[in-house]
């Protein structure tokens, strides 16, 4: 009777994955019987079950409670990052309704796979295992492989997929090949039990540090980190527009959110160890982020390696270490993630006269004069991402930046706000081109009302008007933090 | 006597050839796939052997797990690089090279 009482209660704690769950093999059902033409219907019903599971996040427990023997734990991080997930995998599904009638992908699969990605990220934020970590991320990652390849008759998409698929295994292999370091030096996979047993070089073996550096690179492939980002601009090119928003959006946010409950939850103890290497991976990825990008010609390549710009600025309030600096890679995620779902809304209009998709950066140029609408979207994304102060986008890099300065890391925040402006160079240059440039032939009018509100809602909240947000981001932020450190 | 540091070894050897595969081919995807086989077996041989000589389960139930796992990567691996090559009608690693930079 105690055993199933345990059970209820860790599944009660689980509920929004449960819901996830169920409803993900309902949508997977009715698509089996009712085949591709239920596309829309079915879409607008996973909307509704992510929904409903972000309901449950209000109900369930959050207070640090553990469940399924300590393999789960729901605590205010969790909740905090699985609001971003379902938001960012709700998005990514209405997003591309349009796109997938037009290049004619239109199979129920995608919200399926969606769905299955969103239970594996929500399992990762949750985490409180290393078991449960590698499960909930190749979940996560086996969806995200079939949605790269999803057009499968185009040889981009496929050549994407499987790149995406031999790298992520790879990382994935590295992954648990520190994972099983770590379990053999240390006797535990338990987060809580690495916690109180990790305690710094002075004492930690070297076993435990080599099985931490390699836990460290598998997670830093998933969230596009240099040196391990060599898949994100070929994936993004390669693969369906909406999947690529997709990929940009949710997964970077689980994958970042488990990497920062490893380091900080976990290995704790060992912050100086680990400092060395994220700052590492900080500075490499804000560099190569900004200057690989300055060359592309393809919008896509172009907002994958601002994506791996972002990401860098982010790992600075990881390296920071402290409460502050989790609160402000929090708020940072949060800001990114509607920049950048914004950013591909807005590729997503770019369509030729019947309705293709157009990707190069030269078919940008005079869209002021033809679609003046989208010109202006288009530039408060473009000044949001480089960091242009009354833009939203401004306000999270000021955070990481404070958090660096106040754990004394002097150097990655000047490095960083160095990056910052050499970044500023390529987005500045999209919004000359669309602003000053004479005008390439014009897009096909917009043909989906809801794209167009995502959109600007999305340009709205980074507008000066977002600012309205920030003190309830950064309280939430601020409150998921605690919870961690 | 074989020992813990015997095991370890081999796993790290297997692990190494795994990872080398997967660089040094310039032939042909299917030996990738041999290779990341190769790395998750060579996990499974670490955590049989800590879990053997701690006298602890997690290790052997972790393995159960990513015996599982790998089956459904590969299947999906598979499943993709059959598209791929529906596509492109060859699946020699020096031919996928249709995006760069």
């Amino acid at each position: 009777m105690t055993a199933l009482t345990t059970l209820a209660a860790s599944v009660h704690l689980a509920s929004v994955e449960t819901i996830i769950a169920a409803g993900v093999f309902v949508v997977l059902m009715l698509g089996a019987f009712r085949g591709d033409r239920s596309l829309v219907p079915l879409t607008w019903v996973g909307v509704g079950i992510l929904a409903l599971a972000g309901v449950h996040l209000a109900i369930v427990p959050h207070g640090g409670a553990t469940g399924f023997g300590g393999l789960y734990i729901g605590d205010a991080f969790s909740t905090f990052l699985k609001v971003l997930i379902l938001a960012g995998a709700a998005a990514s599904m209405v997003l591309a309704l349009p796109y997938l009638k037009t290049t004619s992908t239109g199979r129920f699969e995608y919200p399926v796979l969606i769905m299955l990605s969103a239970l594996g990220m929500c399992m990762m934020v949750s985490a409180n295992d290393l078991l449960t970590l590698y499960v909930g991320l190749e979940l996560q990652s086996l969806a995200a492989y079939v949605l790269a390849a999803f057009h499968r008759n185009e040889a981009k998409s496929s050549e994407a997929g499987l790149k995406y698929f031999v790298l992520g295994a790879l990382a994935s292999g590295i992954l648990l090949y520190g994972i099983s370091l770590v379990y053999g030096f240390t006797g535990t996979t338990s987060f809580t039990a690495l916690h109180g047993i990790v305690r710094g070089t002075a004492t930690a073996d070297i076993g435990t540090l080599i099985g931490l550096v390699f836990i460290l690179s598998g997670l830093a492939f998933k969230i596009a980190a240099v040196p391990f980002h060599m898949w994100t601009p070929d994936v993004y090119e390669g693969a369906p527009t909406p999947v690529a928003a997709f990929f940009a959006g949710a997964p970077k946010a689980a994958a970042l959110g488990l990497l920062l409950r490893v380091a900080i939850g976990a290995f704790g103890g060992m912050t100086l160890d680990w400092r060395q290497i994220v700052t590492f991976a900080s500075i490499a990825s804000m560099l190569l982020g900004a200057v690989g990008a300055i060359g592309q010609t393809n919008v896509k390549r172009l907002l994958a390696y601002s994506s791996i710009n972002n990401i860098g600025f982010a790992l600075i309030g990881l390296a920071a270490g402290s409460r502050e600096g989790v609160a402000a890679v929090l708020f940072y995620l949060a800001v990114y993630l509607v920049m950048t779902l914004g950013s591909f809304l807005a590729v997503l209009q770019m369509r030729g006269p019947d309705g293709e998709p157009v990707e190069t950066l030269a078919a940008l140029s005079g869209l002021s004069r033809t679609r003046p609408g989208l010109a202006a979207a288009f530039a408060v994304f473009m000044f949001s991402l480089a960091g242009i102060p009354p833009l939203l986008g401004f306000w999270p890099k000021f955070a990481v930046f404070q958090a660096a300065m106040d754990s004394g890391l002097y150097v990655l925040a000047t490095v960083g706000v160095v990056a910052s402006v050499i970044g500023a160079y390529y987005y500045l240059r999209v919004i000359k081109s669309v602003y000053f440039d004479d005008p390439a032939p014009a897009f096909a009018p917009t043909d989906s009302r809801v794209n167009t509100g995502l959109l600007t809602a999305a340009a709205l909240f980074c507008s000066p008007l977002g600012m309205l947000a920030i003190t309830p981001l950064v309280g939430a932020a601020t409150r998921a933090a605690a919870a961690l450190l | 006597m074989i020992g813990l540091g015997h095991y370890l070894a081999v796993a790290a050897i297997l692990f190494v050839i795994g990872v080398l595969g997967i660089f040094i081919n310039r032939k042909n995807v299917i030996i990738i796939l041999m290779s990341i086989e190769l790395i998750l077996l060579a996990v499974n041989i670490n955590l049989v052997a800590f879990s053997s000589f701690a006298h602890d389960l997690v290790g052997q139930v972790f393995a159960m797990f990513v015996l599982t796992v790998a089956a459904a990567e590969a299947a999906i691996g598979l499943a993709i690089l059959v598209v791929y090559f529906r596509n492109r009608g060859t699946i020699t690693v020096d031919d996928i090279n249709q995006m760069k930079g």
